[in-house]
């Protein structure tokens, strides 16, 4: 058992490591976005997923309420539902209720590549382990872009700012470039939400962001579906 | 209190997500349309929360705009994460210490 949970930290481990470094652009973009050093940290800890976390804090700095915030969760980390399902058919039989609630904390886009890849049934310690790590790098690495964002000049501040866009860039980019629907509902997502941020003023960024990108992805589900091996 | 009532929110709802998928939800969802959903909607929000606010993410816009062409290029090329955030801010920081 002991020997999963090592395992599961070794094969974790340049997950851990790529975290720290984008939660460092997230410590600083929630330090932007008002939130103090613990703030941005507790939200890294609880929540480990990137988009999700940013849209949330965007939205707690313009003062949104509870509802729009838990409505953006839901729909922007609605797919670990599906991870989590396909996860749940690999588990290990010894694997309790208990043992379910803490390891489903872990269901992120990199971890779940990395559980179903495994040749053998998950066991508990091993998600423990390979979620330890990623817990430890994402949180640590918010902790020191935080930290970064308060003691360095203001124009290496500044400049960090793009940081976290430049990422989500680097993610949707290469695929769209192979991917035509993918490419179609990048480019449709951006308009509409140029049309919200030039034209449409009254509704708030991060709403703006969610409708968008529904409007997006429901027109090109319709138009490609995707077929059982892609998703 | 408004915050951590928020952050809380956060985590709460996230949380369940993941909960669910790992314990009551124990049959495949072979709804071809909801499968495609969840399998384009992450592209068009990492999308729309970039564009257009990277363009005013920094106080020199020509520097943010010099930032995002180099993310472009970089990510047109397959560059790891890392290469193309470090890039995109050095070259923010070069353009805001020149102007």
């Amino acid at each position: 058992m002991k020997d999963d949970f090592l395992n599961g930290l070794r094969q974790g481990l340049p997950i851990g490591l790529g975290y720290l470094f984008v939660s460092f652009g997230f410590g600083i973009y929630a330090r932007g976005c008002g939130l103090s050093v613990f703030q941005a940290t507790a939200v890294s800890f609880l929540n480990l997923t990137s988009a999700g976390q940013a849209a949330g804090v965007a939205i707690i700095a313009e003062g949104g309420s509870l509802m729009a915030i838990a409505f953006s969760q839901l729909v922007i980390n609605l797919r670990y539902l599906l991870m989590g399902i396909a996860l749940s058919q690999k588990l290990d039989d010894n694997f309790s209720l208990r043992q379910r609630l803490v390891a489903c904390h872990g269901i992120t886009d990199e971890i779940f590549a990395l559980a179903i890849g495994q040749n053998r049934p998950l066991t508990a310690p091993l998600l423990y382990g390979m979620t330890a790590i990623a817990v430890a790098g994402w949180t640590g690495g918010t902790l020191i872009g935080s930290l970064a964002g308060s003691l360095l000049p203001g124009v290496i501040t500044d400049a960090m700012g793009i940081l976290l866009y430049a990422m989500f860039i680097a993610i949707f980019l290469p695929p769209a470039r192979r991917q035509l629907p993918i490419a179609v509902t990048v480019i449709a997502s951006i308009l509409i939400n140029c049309l919200f941020y030039y034209r449409l003023k009254s509704v708030s960024a991060s709403m703006a962001v969610i409708i968008s990108s529904l409007i997006a992805a429901v027109a090109v589900s319709l138009i490609w579906p995707v077929r059982e091996e892609e998703a | 209190m408004k915050t951590t009532l928020s952050i809380l929110t956060m985590a709460l709802v996230t949380w369940l997500i993941r909960a669910l998928s790992l314990t009551l939800i124990r049959k495949k969802i072979t709804n071809r349309f909801i499968t495609s959903l969840l399998y384009y909607l992450p592209y068009g929000v990492l999308a729309a929360m970039s564009f257009p606010a990277i363009m005013y993410c920094c106080q020199n816009q020509l520097a943010a705009l010099a930032g995002l062409a180099c993310a472009v290029i970089l990510a047109l090329l397959d560059q790891p994460l890392t290469t193309v955030a470090m890039a995109s801010a050095l070259t923010v920081l070069l353009i805001s210490l020149i102007a």
